[in-house]
């Protein structure tokens, strides 16, 4: 995973409420076996539409979505977030997210941002016309009008982002104390250790 | 020394932690692990990709579901037919190649035992209570129905549970849906799930882990049960749960991968002790009375979008917060209905009879019973029983429930995910309405410009035999 610290540029003025992953992305673009190249199924039933925002000229390439409350609700697929990326998107401004979503964006290196809702739409306001700052080091998302928004975010996916480290090697390096409740496990409850043997 | 009282999630969540950490996560111990053929792909190819190897290969089940048709898989001669589409053929390939490639048990596309994950894993009691269960696949939610901890993953997560057998999670709030009193005749689990959807909404149980409480729950088959925490995902919470009892235990004994002799004993005992203790605090309560709820459908593209099947589809001005009464007119506009509109005199013209929510052996018989003896409305073109795995559909042909289907004019397919989510070729046609045993109508969700109706089993097969939504109780005896 590569760091992330700032995400700057232009937003997309999306802001819908409740937008589910078979939104974005529907389940025909899940036959990949590939994270690459899901940008053209995004938003793809919106962007029938020819005045649909994604694909007007000033928001092609734009690095943040803002959407409204709930996003990325419904299924678990991670391809959600990877169109995301495919299409340029490398910050997400809502009010609330679904949690499955949030920890897949995550996971791939897009910063999630929950405000308040006057604030968000204080800044669908802006991006129509103007670009958008997010520091990730101070929490704050910030406009050329002097508006500046304080984020929380988790300690612990600011300290992975910030330094794009690798979960799973993460999580790997505490091999003791995985081993040592493996061990713990199987004296106590040893029909869970057994998984697919106690078939056998 | 008397210990907090602690909710079913906590003790579960307790049993689990193999270290807090500083920063507020703990590494939580994996027990189960399942995987289908869409999500796991690029899990694989990580772990390849960095020379990572499967640490507990035993505790994963690998069986294909979302891509497979449900038309026959063998030709006259035995012979597995292949699979026309090539996206859907290389994603069933690269698991087979992948399964035994980590050293993990497969189910294969032509088993008996095939089926959809969340019906496979209690069915073959690879789901056990009190274990923490994962895939990827938000329905995951579905096993809290046998008492244990269960919730859909991404891509990442399911490499990082192959590659380490842990999740890196933060410990979910907990809140309590209590519904007291009795279901009323012709009312299902499915029905009940929809109402609390509506009553809580689809954010409603975001970051919270739900348990199902009260007399409802404790009378409810374990079938039933799978049906309510499978939607749990619909209403935001990652899982939902039901303490384990004496039916979930003689539910799983005697399955494939339930613990035997001395193992069942112990595991027995710490069953026993898997329920929220008198005393323990949910962070959110919700209380619902049985008596209040009614055969329920949805009219929109959201989930929450319910009401009883009496009902009459809401005006978007009756929804007091601005971006429903938004969200409320592009949803009738696409489901082409109006305010004011009776749900009962909706007509339909397809239906599906399926899905990792209603597609076990006592949905069939629920559908089987409205449909025996009855006909298929001729306004209905495109009518399909997907049954949920091998075993359901050849239990549901011992009982003769598949000749019940046929002779009604529905069509006995085999198992999978289907038009659930229309990844193989079962979809619905642009426009047109689906009456749907299924999870979610979201906009193009059982295909481009469908228009998806959810119901129960029985509310299924009744629509199926008027040829538009229909009370169920109006054709029960």
């Amino acid at each position: 995973m590569e760091p992330v610290s700032e995400v700057s540029g232009r937003a997309i003025p999306f802001g819908r409420k409740n937008i589910d992953t078979d939104i974005i992305i529907p389940a025909h673009w899940l036959k990949t076996i590939s994270r690459e190249g899901l940008g053209r199924g995004a938003f793809q039933a919106l962007r029938e539409d020819p005045a649909n925002i994604f694909d007007q000229e000033e928001f092609k390439g734009a690095p943040i979505l803002i959407a409204g409350d709930n996003f990325g609700c419904g299924s678990s697929r991670e391809h959600a977030a990877w169109a995301l990326l495919d299409m340029g998107i490398k910050a997400v401004i809502a009010p609330s997210f679904s949690d499955i979503f949030s920890g897949n964006a995550f996971k791939n290196g897009i910063l999630t941002v929950v405000l308040p809702q006057e604030q968000v739409d204080r800044l669908l306001e802006v991006a129509r016309t103007d670009p958008i700052n997010i520091d990730l080091t101070t929490q704050t998302v910030t406009t050329p009008f002097q508006d500046r928004f304080a984020f929380e975010i988790d300690p612990f996916r600011k300290h992975c982002l910030l330094n794009g480290l690798d979960e799973v090697g993460l999580t790997l390096s505490r091999d003791e104390a995985i081993a040592g409740y493996e061990t713990m496990q199987a004296a106590q409850m040893p029909w869970f250790a057994k998984g697919t043997g106690l078939a056998a | 020394m008397a210990s907090r009282p602690r909710t079913l999630y906590e003790k579960i969540w307790d049993a689990h932690v193999v270290e807090d950490r500083d920063d507020g996560t703990s590494i939580l111990y994996i027990d189960r692990h399942l995987v289908h053929e869409v999500t796991s792909p690029q899990a694989f190819e990580a772990l390849r990709l960095s020379g990572r190897k499967v640490r507990r290969p035993e505790l994963t089940l690998a069986v294909p579901d979302h891509n497979l048709p449900t038309t026959p898989r063998l030709d006259s001669a035995g012979h597995r037919l292949p699979i026309a589409d090539p996206e859907s053929a290389q994603q069933l390939a690269a698991l087979e190649r992948n399964a035994p490639e980590f050293g993990i048990r497969y189910i294969s596309a032509t088993d008996a035992q095939q089926g959809i994950v969340h019906v496979v894993g209690p069915e073959q009691a690879f789901s056990l209570p009190g274990a923490t269960i994962v895939c990827g696949d938000s329905h995951t939610a579905c096993h809290g129905g046998i008492g244990a901890l269960a919730f859909g993953i991404g891509t990442s997560e399911v490499e990082h549970v192959l590659a380490t057998q842990t999740l890196l999670l933060k410990q979910s709030k907990t809140m309590e849906i209590v519904v007291d009193g009795d279901l009323t005749p012709g009312v299902t689990p499915k029905d009940l799930i929809l109402h609390i959807i509506g009553v809580i909404g689809t954010a409603g149980g975001t970051g919270h882990v739900i348990e199902y409480r009260g007399k409802v729950f404790e009378e409810m088959s374990i079938e039933g049960r799978l049906t309510v925490c499978n939607m749990s995902i619909e209403g935001g919470a990652r899982a939902g749960l039901i303490a384990p009892d004496e039916k979930t235990f003689a539910y799983l004994k005697g399955r494939p991968y339930a613990p035997k002799g001395s193992d069942w004993d112990e595991a027995l005992a710490w069953w026993k002790t898997l329920h929220s203790d008198k005393g323990a605090t949910f962070d959110k309560s919700v209380r619902i009375n049985a008596a209040d709820i009614q055969p329920t459908v949805t009219w929109g593209t959201s989930p929450e979008d319910v009401v009883p099947i009496g009902g009459v589809v809401p005006a978007p001005e009756s929804f007091s917060d601005p971006s429903k009464q938004d969200a409320a007119r592009a949803s009738l506009d696409y489901m082409g209905l109006e305010p004011g509109q009776k749900l009962a005199e909706v007509e339909v013209q397809n239906i599906f009879i399926g899905s990792c929510t209603n597609s076990r052996i006592e949905d069939l018989r629920a559908a089987a019973a409205v449909l025996k003896g009855r006909k298929k409305a001729n306004n209905v073109k495109w009518a399909i029983v997907v049954p949920g795995s091998g075993l359901v559909k050849r239990q549901a042909e011992e009982e003769g429930l598949d000749k019940i289907f046929i002779e009604a004019g529905l069509e006995w397919r085999e198992p999978g995910c289907s038009a659930c989510l229309g990844m193989n070729p079962d979809k619905v046609p642009a426009g047109e309405r689906c009456v749907s045993t299924s999870n979610r109508n979201f906009v193009g969700r059982q295909g481009p410009g469908s228009r998806t109706h959810l119901v129960s089993p029985a509310m299924a097969a009744a629509a199926a035999v008027t040829g538009h939504l229909t009370d169920v109780r109006e054709l029960m005896e």
